[in-house]
């Protein structure tokens, strides 16, 4: 049989946000904590009834680091988990600012941008 | 009351096998070569093994393949794989074999020839929602921990680069290590960047090398050539996988295994006369020093600073020279545990081979040998001792 489920998975419906140029996350009805990365139940408590809401794409980065990399292979390159203002940390790239001048604590805004072929969020510092 | 796995299983026999590089032989061989050494140190024949454990980055079914290529039929076998510290889980699997009479000779082992087939060797997956960034790991998980424990408590690359010198330092007692001579904090800090604030030299060695271990029950161990080393604790924890989902970036789930493994134990911290902590890179050590109870979270890098963790110091850490000198084929927790059992074993008398004074930490009794694997992500620790411990 064919388990056809209403609508795609989380990691597709988020995906499928993101090509519309929307940066959605989930939220636990219950507790009213935030879940990234998507998921079919809330880590920990597994309570399935998870909305998708709209982020306020603002975070702040709590980790940080340039990838060496010869200039021939492309250059250095920053990585930096972000966590964002609702609470859940993510992996993505810091641009706008060269990768050694991120900085831990760097207030950051959310930006939809393709990276490795498909529509990914990176961030750049945020204004004021 | 004691915990009814204490010491209820032994090692009884180990060996070590194409140790730094080993060109011409495959990892399914130095593997075998491994465990056929640490039957004839256990003095038990290969017709014998009825319970086999394994775990590598060149096979996907591990104990199966390995089963094979020995010619064994096991009653009980599991190739669960933790990344590094699977071995301390094996360890915890097969006294639990043992003790419910599943199987009666227990082998662990691991063989990996990375270095000489092309470089670290991984099977792992790409992280799902974090490979589009181009993250290289593990060492990309890594240099996120220390850059965030740099920030959190205002330690310094100097003080992390302590920890390699230690490493160093206990390397240049060992011939069997791979990376030998001097090293002092500034060829640390000296040293190329890798991924910022990791250089070069805050990174493992990306050797070969084979390890196997073999494990009875305790009644049966006293019969050995060998001077039986008891499995007096263990338990393992993990809290994520990926670096992204990591609850903090400065505390590891061997906060949870630690305590649980002392407990079976019956022992503390203050108690064991070597730590064996499974070093890949020079956060590591730091991390888990903390999170085993022997300092605060924060001071790790106060606690590592003169010498402290070198020969000569107040704690003996990582004596083989570590992940960091020593060797490391990708998963280096059988290493991190052979030494522990070994540190032992030559305390009591038996020949473990030649090392420069104070390579062989005289007096140990009881041996921590702690397990890292993925990205920080698993963690698990064992406690071993001598039969007076019990």
């Amino acid at each position: 049989m064919t388990d056809a489920a209403p609508e795609p998975g989380p990691e597709a419906r988020w995906r499928a946000y993101l090509a519309e140029g929307r940066f959605m996350i989930q939220r636990a009805a219950g507790s009213g904590r935030a879940v990234f990365y998507p998921r079919v139940g809330e880590p920990g408590t597994g309570d399935t009834a998870l909305a998708w809401v709209e982020a306020s794409g603002l975070g702040t980065v709590y980790a940080t680091t340039v990838t060496r990399q010869r200039p021939e292979k492309g250059g250095d390159y920053n990585i930096a988990l972000v966590e964002l203002d609702e609470g859940p940390r993510l992996m993505t790239r810091i641009e706008g600012i060269a990768p050694d001048q991120v900085t831990i604590g760097l207030r950051v805004r959310a930006r939809i941008a393709e990276v490795a072929g498909r529509p990914n969020v990176v961030f750049d510092p945020a204004e004021g | 009351m004691a915990h009814p796995l204490r010491g209820k299983a032994a090692c009884v026999g180990l060996a070590l096998a194409g140790m730094g590089e080993a060109p011409g032989r495959n990892a399914m061989e130095l593997m075998a070569e491994a465990v056929h050494g640490a039957l004839a140190d256990a003095g038990i024949p290969l017709a014998e093994v009825d319970g086999l454990f394994a775990a590598t980055a060149f096979h996907s079914m591990a104990a199966m393949s390995l089963g094979e290529y020995l010619g064994i039929r096991p009653a009980f076998s599991d190739g669960s794989n933790i990344g590094g510290s699977s071995f301390m889980a094996h360890a915890l699997m097969a006294a639990m074999a043992l003790d419910a009479g599943l199987c009666n000779v227990a082998v662990i082992a691991y063989g990996s020839n990375q270095r000489t087939a092309g470089g670290f060797k991984s099977i792992s997956e790409p992280m799902p929602f974090e490979a589009d960034f181009g993250p290289r790991n593990p060492l990309t998980a890594y240099a996120l921990a220390t850059g965030r424990y740099m920030h959190e408590f205002g330690a310094t690359r100097a003080d992390l680069a302590e920890v390699a010198v230690a490493a160093r330092g206990w390397a240049n007692l060992n011939p069997q290590a791979f990376a030998r001579g001097p090293m002092t904090v500034d060829d640390v800090l000296a040293a190329r960047m890798i991924s910022d604030p990791l250089g070069k030299l805050d990174c493992c060695l990306v050797t070969d090398g084979a390890a196997a271990i073999v494990m009875t029950r305790a009644d049966r161990a006293a019969d050995g050539p060998r001077p039986p080393v008891y499995l007096l604790g263990a338990a393992f924890a993990h809290h994520h996988r990926m670096i992204s989902a990591m609850p903090s970036l400065t505390t590891t789930a061997a906060a949870d295994s630690g305590p649980r493994a002392f407990a079976m134990a019956g022992y503390g911290p203050a108690e064991m006369q070597t730590l064996q902590l499974y070093d890949a890179f020079t956060i590591n050590t730091v991390l888990f020093l903390e999170d085993l109870g022997y300092c605060a979270k924060g001071e790790g890098a106060a606690f590592v600073r003169d010498g402290r963790i070198a020969p000569g110091g107040a704690l003996a850490v990582n004596t083989n020279g570590g992940g960091l000198s020593c060797v490391h084929p990708g998963m280096y927790g059988l290493f991190v545990t052979t030494e522990a059992i070994r540190q032992i074993r030559a305390s009591l008398g038996a020949d473990e081979g030649p090392r420069d004074p104070g390579g062989w930490v005289e007096g140990t009794r009881l041996s921590l040998a702690h397990g890292n694997g993925g990205v920080l992500s698993s963690q698990a620790t064992t406690i071993w001792g001598a039969a007076e411990t019990l």
